[in-house]
């Protein structure tokens, strides 16, 4: 045994290695490709970006001195390399929408997102893998009728009016929780002179500080979005985990356990649950990189300054740079999750260890 | 921004308005307290050299002061500000201004003569967008040390040639013209940026408010100054919250979480009518919607079809319906509330008239124009609306409807045939509108004049050039203000532009709330008159 063991250190190690490497190398030609892209996109359409800057009243001669002063003269790939040059030392320009340095409008909208988006999709695996879970082993039954039902309407009622009427019943009328924005001003205001941020998460940063009423303030505040954002992948979730269990609970190997007398709950939350995992961890992961890329919608309706509404006001106002920055950090994002998929995948299913 | 008026808005607002039944009350904000949403992510900068629209100029009328203001109750006339007295010489060319004393900035500097040259020298310097308010006197970056002087309590501004008193005035009550602390600034200058960038999240200023807090696309925080020269303001902190959601508002001041909503839809107004707990304050603003009708297209140009177009619009229907509360009638370059604004409004809709002028025109009916117009519901609805009345009259209009940029590409490279636009002024003094609309140096493609909206729609205003330069110069204000009232009853009836709105604001706010004044058309937002 441990002449075995001894034996295989090495080949992991290199193994462990040469995965680190070669998902970093895919991550810098995603991104690479995706700014490429955007880069272009950003070029081709019929908008001037100088005509932002300069405001509608400018003279041609002051359009002239700001496309100079921008480069935008020089060749598409020179721009696209000072671009790439300056981002990977951390500089994604500045926003002409804001005239901030993008990365410090990022550096605040992204948290606010993150945070968002991480309790919707808990709530969404929380309560969609149980719910798809129930569905599947009682087929046609009341609870699979209710739990099809309730997932059909997150996928087909719009988020905007969902968020409306939830701000309107739970905040309008019943009062239970607390209204747009991510803290009442007040809070807001301790949050930004009297507690150290750390995150730019508040419900991290406010527990942190043990400021536990701003961490209530910030819960209230959060539920209604996350829960409607949990929603809309709860619906999701749930009917895949439906489809993938009502699969497993179909094989052979399912069949031979009941046979054995084994207990119904060990068969489906043990054995059949450890092979659905495997696609349903892509499954939530594309859900999560999807409200991470901020849910524009739900963003505006709830006051919540995201990445989301903060990329889609860039593109109304042809703001190249926070377009460029937004769309790093969404890839960024996208290509992490792929990554920490791929790892949980190998920790669940012994094949893909090979 | 275009989100809020998108379909995805109209339709939201359309399904949470069917029978809402108005919300219990439940908190009240603080008395010392103004909570105040509106949507902001217009601000680019809230520099004062730099700050050009709207939301920005408006936190800074609390946070900086200018030499004079314009008292908004009576259009046209001064009151100082910073200054205790001004006076322009017998020249016509060397403005003076004694500055107050005893007067400080946020940090407790005193204001002196100095500040308020350096703060002029420095938007001349830094040549930002609205710099070209003090430019236009003739003031570069090299001269602008020696046109603004200052000496004892006295700042000294010289201008080029002769100007009429009452514009340079009126320039520098704009925003641009804020004094700024010079020492303060100066001591976060970084790259020799006359302190820009700090100016972009601070304020260093003489207003009833000092900025505590600013986040883009989030809001701000005001605090009052006590002891401040204009008195102490009863309103000690106003929270200002980015809610670009009309219906978010609306919901947010019904339950008092809010003090005042800014950016609410005909359809929140009149959702929150009867309910006692809010008011609604009507104003003005300073834009104005127009048509733009291109001279190249030789139909346009004649003038029995351009009068054809003012009688075939439905301009009360219109501000009765679609625009109800956002824009009213008005068929005039100046704004209400500017210096020689008429009150007039001759043209109705009268498709029987308007048919016998297209008779008279001699152009072959129909004619066929394309009509460029913004992808946005109020747009779409004002085209839709002018489709039909023009058809009647023998006009076939095809709507060709784009994003704005691209419709603003089109109308500056004078590819257009119509296009609705909106206009607004750009400081406080008739020429701003005069100047776009009724001067044009030179009509050839060549020129290449974008700045002027007559060169745009290749309109040559002929004879028209010559007053509104004439005007600019006028010594005598109420000489100046007739010459403005001629000019624009030439423009209205015989140009090719077609004016047809002024902007309305309605702002809607809680019933304790008084004193808040909105700005009209002429000034901005002011925080420390209001009372709860």
């Amino acid at each position: 045994m441990t002449q075995t063991s001894s034996d295989r250190q090495p080949s992991r190690l290199l193994r462990l290695v040469r995965q680190a490497v070669l998902g970093l190398l895919s991550l810098a030609i995603t991104i690479l490709g995706l700014l490429l892209v955007t880069f272009i996109i950003g070029r081709v359409v019929p908008f001037d970006p100088v005509l932002s800057i300069v405001g509608e009243r400018a003279t041609e001669a002051q359009m002239q001195a700001v496309r100079d002063q921008l480069g935008l003269d020089l060749p598409m790939w020179q721009q696209f390399w000072i671009y790439v040059r300056d981002a990977v030392q951390g500089d994604l320009g500045t926003s002409i929408r804001t005239s901030m340095p993008v990365a410090e409008d990022i550096a605040r909208a992204f948290p606010a997102t993150l945070e968002l988006a991480t309790l919707g999709t808990l709530f969404g695996t929380l309560v969609g893998v149980p719910a798809g879970v129930l569905a599947a082993t009682r087929p046609g039954s009341i609870a699979d009728q209710i739990v099809r039902i309730v997932g059909l309407m997150g996928y087909s009622m719009p988020v905007f009016w969902l968020g409306l009427i939830g701000l309107l019943v739970f905040y309008g009328q019943l009062d239970w929780v607390a209204g747009p924005g991510r803290l009442d001003p007040t809070y807001d205001m301790m949050m930004e002179f009297t507690l150290t941020s750390y995150t730019g998460m508040i419900l991290i940063d406010s527990a942190l500080n043990g400021a536990w009423d701003v961490f209530g303030n910030a819960i209230s505040h959060i539920i209604l979005p996350a829960g409607l954002l949990g929603y809309v992948s709860m619906a999701y979730i749930s009917r895949m985990t439906r489809s993938f269990m009502m699969n497993e609970l179909g094989q052979e190997y399912i069949t031979t356990a009941r046979v054995k007398g084994m207990p119904e709950w060990r068969v489906i939350w043990v054995h059949a649950m450890k092979n659905v995992m495997v696609p349903l961890i892509t499954v939530i992961a594309l859900s999560y990189a999807y409200l991470l890329e901020g849910s524009v919608l739900t963003e505006t309706i709830f006051a919540w300054p995201g990445l989301g509404s903060y990329i889609t006001d860039a593109l109304f106002a042809a703001d190249m740079p926070a377009v460029l920055g937004g769309t790093v950090v969404v890839g960024v994002a996208f290509v992490t999750l792929n990554m920490a998929s791929d790892i949980l995948y190998r920790l669940v299913d012994p094949r893909a260890r090979t | 921004m275009q989100l809020k008026h998108g379909f995805a808005r109209a339709a939201a607002l359309a399904v949470l308005m069917a029978g809402t039944a108005p919300v219990a009350l439940f908190a009240e904000t603080p008395a010392d307290t103004l909570v105040v949403a509106d949507a902001i992510d217009d601000i680019v900068s809230i520099d004062p050299g730099e700050a050009f629209e709207f939301s920005g100029v408006d936190l800074n009328n609390n946070t900086y002061d200018t030499l004079i203001e314009l008292d908004p109750s009576k259009p046209g006339e001064l009151v100082p500000g910073l200054a205790e007295s001004w006076a322009v010489a017998e020249d016509g060319m060397t403005y003076t201004f004694k500055v107050k004393s005893g007067i400080t900035f946020s940090s407790g500097n005193p204001v002196t003569a100095e500040d308020a040259a350096f703060s002029l020298r420095r938007v001349v310097k830094m040549n930002k967008t609205p710099a070209f308010i003090l430019t236009q006197f003739g003031l570069t970056a090299e001269n602008v040390d020696q046109m603004i002087t200052f000496d004892g309590d006295t700042v000294t501004l010289k201008t080029d040639k002769v100007y009429a008193p009452s514009f340079v005035y009126n320039c520098l009550t704009a925003g641009v013209a804020n004094i700024v602390d010079m020492k303060t600034v100066m001591a976060n200058e970084v790259d020799g940026d006359l302190g820009n960038t700090w100016l972009k999240s601070n304020s260093a200023g003489t207003g009833a408010y000092v900025l505590k807090s600013f986040k883009p696309n989030e809001g701000y925080v005001l605090e009052a100054r006590a002891g401040h020269w204009r008195g102490d303001a009863p309103i000690k902190t106003v929270f200002m919250q980015h809610i670009p959601e009309g219906a978010t508002q609306r919901l947010l001041l019904e339950k008092g979480d809010i003090d005042v909503a800014r950016e609410l839809t005909p359809t929140d107004l009149e959702g929150l009518a009867g309910n006692a707990d809010v008011k609604i304050q009507s104003d003005v603003g300073g834009q104005v919607y127009y048509l733009a009708l291109n001279q190249k297209k030789a139909e346009l140009a004649n003038p029995k079809v351009q009068e054809a177009i003012r009688w075939a619009i439905d301009y009360t229907g219109m501000q009765d319906s679609i625009l109800k509360g956002l824009w009213v009638v008005h068929q005039n370059f100046l704004p209400q509330g500017f210096l020689g604004a008429l009150q007039e409004n001759p043209y109705a809709l009268d498709i029987e008239k308007a048919k016998a002028l297209m008779a008279e025109s001699g152009v072959t009916l129909p004619i066929d124009i394309t009509f460029t117009v913004r992808n946005n519901q109020e747009r779409m609805d004002i085209a839709t609306s002018l489709q039909n009345t023009l058809g009647q009259i023998g006009i076939n209009v095809v709507l060709d409807v784009g994003d704005g940029k691209q419709g603003l590409e089109t109308y500056r490279g004078r590819k257009h045939e119509v296009t609705l636009q909106t206009w607004g002024p750009d400081y406080p003094d008739p020429n701003t509108n005069a100047s776009t609309f009724a001067d044009n140096p030179d009509n050839s493609d060549e020129a290449g004049n974008t700045g002027y909206l007559a060169w745009r729609t290749a309109w040559d205003p002929g004879a028209l050039k010559d007053i509104t330069r004439a005007a600019v110069q006028e010594q005598d204000t109420e000489k100046r203000k007739a010459m403005y009232e001629d000019l624009q009853r030439q423009v209205r009836d015989n140009s090719a532009f077609v004016f047809m709105f002024q902007q309305a604001r309605q702002d809607a706010m809680r019933a304790n709330v008084t004193g808040f004044y909105s700005g009209g058309a002429t000034d901005s937002v002011a925080y420390w008159t209001v009372t709860k």
